[in-house]
C-alpha cells in the first residue's frame, strides 16, 4: 500500500490516467510502430526474407504476450498490493484484441490473399486455425462490450463473458503449440507461465474456500477477477 | 506464370555427355576396377570457399528467375543450426567443412570412406536452376551446382540388393550446436529408392550461385531431390549406405502420420494441418498472391513414371 503522502499536485488516479496510461499506451503500440517502420524499410528495419511470414508470427506473438501480460494484471495487483495496477487491464486487453486481429487480417489479406475457400476450409478443417478463430470471437466479443456502458447494461454477463479471457489464453498457447513442427520450446514458455496465472487464481479461489467452509455451507464462490 | 518444362527425356540422354565423351576413360577404369580415378579430365576442383570453376549448364533448368543469394542463405531449415529460418546463417561458423569424408556402405562393390575433394573430383560440376518447395507451403528458386547423383553412385557399383540409397548428417553438437537439443532424432537420416536416387534431376549439390555452398545451406554436400519437399534434400552429408529395405528417416520418425517416406510434392495430399494446395514463392514481398502449387513441383513429366501404381495418398 502506497503510504498516504500528502498530495502534492497529482493524486494516484491522475498519475494513472495522465501519465501511466499514456506511457502504458506508447509502450504497447512501440512494437506495432516497429513493424510499420520495418515494413516501409524505414532506418534500414527490414521484414526479412518472408515478410508476410514475419508479420504473421510477430503479431501473433504480440497477441499471445499481450493475453498473458492482461491475465498477469490482477495476480500483480494482488500480490503487491498495488491496486492501481487494475486501471491498466482493459488498455492491455485491448492491446491483445488488436494484435490477435492484426494476426488474423496478415493471414486473410496478406497469405490468403482474401480467397474465401481456402480460408473457411482452414477455419472447418484445420484445428489450430479453429482454436485461433475461436480466440479471435472471444476478444472481439470483449472489445465490443469493453466500455463502462457495455458493463452496465449486461450486468451479470458481462463477467461472465469476459472471463472467457482465461480460455482465450488457452486457446492460443495451443493455437501456437499445435501449429509448430517439432521445437516446442517457445510453446512451452508460454504453457508454462498461463499454468503459473490460471494456477495462483485455482490456488486462491481454494483458498478462499477453505477459510469459508466452517462458517458457511454454500460458500459463493466470487466472479472472478 | 508460364513454366517452361524441358522436353521428355530420350534414352540417348540418361548417359551423360560427359560420360559419353569419357567412354575411353570410363571404359579403362572399368576395365582396370578403379572407382576414383586418381585424374581425370573431368577432375572437378572444389575448393573450400569461393567460386567454382567449369561448371557446365543443364537443360533441367528452369528459366524461372533464381532468388536472390541473400534469400537463398539467410531462410533456411536446417535445425542442427537452429530451428528458426535465420539461425543457420547466424550459427554457420561453427560447422566445418574441410576436412570432411564420406563413408559409402552396404549393397555395393566398392565402399569406404572418401574425401570430399576426391568423391567430388571425377566429375563435372553442373548448374542446375531448380524450384524448391518447402514442406511448410513456401519456395525458391535455387541456382545449385552439383554432380547427378546417378553418376555419382554408379561408381560404388551397387549390386541387386541395393533397393534403397540412405543418408546421414554429420552428427557433432560441437559443430552442429542444434544436436543439443532433441528436436529430431539425430543423426538426421534421409533416403531414396534407387530409382529415385538414380534418376538424372536428383543431384548432390556442392555450391549454389556460382560459389561453394555455404555451411547454413548444407556444406560441404548436400542432396537436391527438387520433386520433393525440402526435408528430403539433407544436408551436410557424412554417410552414404545401399540398403536393401526403406531407410528410416528423420521426419517420418518424429511425426509419421504428418511426414512420409517419399514426401513428393502434392497439391492433392494436405498434411494434416495445413494445405498443400498453394504455396507462397519467397521473394515477392508482401502483396505477391500465393501460387498454385504443381503435382512434383512441376517435374511431373520426368518423374510420375517412377510412381505408377503407387498409391500416392497412402504413400504420400
Amino acid at each position: 500500500m502506497s503510504t498516504p503522502r500528502p498530495q502534492r499536485g497529482l493524486n494516484t488516479r491522475d498519475r494513472v490516467r495522465f501519465i501511466g496510461k499514456p506511457l502504458v499506451f506508447a509502450l504497447s503500440l512501440t512494437p506495432f510502430a516497429w513493424l510499420v517502420a520495418a515494413t516501409f524499410g524505414v532506418g534500414g528495419l527490414s521484414l526479412g526474407v518472408n515478410p508476410v511470414e514475419t508479420l504473421l508470427e510477430d503479431f501473433g506473438t504480440l497477441g499471445l504476450r499481450f493475453t498473458m501480460f492482461a491475465l498477469a494484471v490482477t495476480p500483480l495487483r494482488r500480490l503487491t498490493g498495488l491496486n492501481w495496477i487494475a486501471q491498466f487491464r482493459r488498455m492491455i486487453g485491448l492491446f491483445a484484441a488488436f494484435y490477435v486481429t492484426l494476426h488474423f487480417t496478415v493471414y486473410l489479406v496478406l497469405d490468403q490473399g482474401l480467397a474465401l475457400a481456402p480460408v473457411i476450409e482452414d477455419i472447418v478443417k484445420r484445428p489450430f486455425i479453429t482454436l485461433g478463430m475461436i480466440a479471435l470471437v472471444l476478444l472481439l466479443a470483449m472489445t465490443a462490450t469493453s466500455t463502462l456502458a457495455a458493463r452496465r447494461r449486461l450486468g451479470q454477463r458481462w463477467q461472465k463473458l469476459h472471463n472467457s479471457v482465461y480460455l482465450v489464453g488457452i486457446l492460443g498457447v495451443w493455437h501456437f503449440w499445435w501449429q509448430v513442427k517439432s521445437d516446442i520450446t517457445e510453446p512451452a514458455i508460454y504453457a508454462a507461465v498461463l499454468a503459473g496465472l490460471l494456477g495462483i487464481r485455482v490456488y486462491w479461489r481454494w483458498q478462499r474456500q477453505r477459510r469459508a467452509k466452517p462458517s458457511a455451507a454454500a460458500a459463493s464462490p466470487q466472479s472472478a477477477a | 506464370m508460364l513454366i517452361k518444362r524441358p522436353d521428355p527425356i530420350r534414352p540417348s540422354e540418361i548417359t551423360s555427355e560427359s560420360n559419353y565423351l569419357n567412354r575411353r576413360q570410363l571404359m579403362a577404369g572399368l576395365a582396370a576396377g578403379i572407382a576414383l580415378p586418381a585424374c581425370s579430365p573431368q577432375a572437378a576442383e572444389l575448393p573450400a570457399e569461393g567460386a567454382l570453376a567449369d561448371i557446365a549448364k543443364s537443360r533441367y533448368s528452369t528459366d524461372e528467375t533464381p532468388n536472390s543469394y541473400e534469400d537463398v542463405t539467410t531462410y533456411n531449415n536446417f535445425y542442427e543450426l537452429g530451428t528458426g529460418k535465420s539461425d543457420p546463417a547466424r550459427n554457420a561458423q561453427y560447422l566445418k567443412p574441410r576436412p570432411w569424408s564420406i563413408e559409402v556402405s552396404g549393397a555395393a562393390e566398392n565402399t569406404g570412406t572418401f574425401d570430399i575433394e576426391d568423391f567430388i573430383k571425377p566429375h563435372q560440376l553442373e548448374e542446375r536452376i531448380y524450384r524448391l518447395r518447402c514442406v511448410e507451403a513456401w519456395s525458391m528458386v535455387v541456382p545449385w551446382v552439383g554432380i547427378p547423383l546417378g553418376d555419382i553412385l554408379k561408381r560404388f557399383k551397387p549390386t541387386s540388393d541395393a533397393k534403397y540409397v540412405a543418408f546421414k548428417t554429420l552428427v557433432d553438437p560441437e559443430q552442429l550446436p542444434g544436436q543439443r537439443y532433441r528436436t529430431l532424432a539425430w543423426p538426421y537420416r534421409e533416403g531414396l529408392t534407387i530409382a529415385e536416387a538414380m534418376h538424372p534431376l536428383t543431384i548432390m549439390a556442392v555450391g549454389v550461385y556460382g560459389r561453394v555452398l555455404p555451411n547454413q545451406n548444407g556444406a560441404p554436400m548436400r542432396l537436391v531431390v527438387p520433386w520433393k519437399y525440402g526435408f528430403k534434400s539433407i544436408k551436410s552429408i557424412v554417410s552414404i549406405s545401399f540398403e536393401r529395405r526403406e531407410p528410416a528417416t528423420s521426419w517420418n520418425m518424429s511425426q509419421p502420420r504428418e511426414y512420409g517416406f517419399y514426401a513428393n510434392v502434392n497439391p492433392e495430399v494436405d498434411h494434416p494441418r495445413w494445405s498443400q494446395a498453394t504455396e507462397r514463392r519467397i521473394g515477392g514481398g508482401l502483396f505477391a498472391p500465393r501460387i498454385d502449387t504443381l503435382p512434383f513441383n512441376g517435374y511431373g513429366e520426368e518423374v510420375a513414371s517412377l510412381y505408377d501404381g503407387l498409391d500416392l495418398r497412402r504413400y504420400f
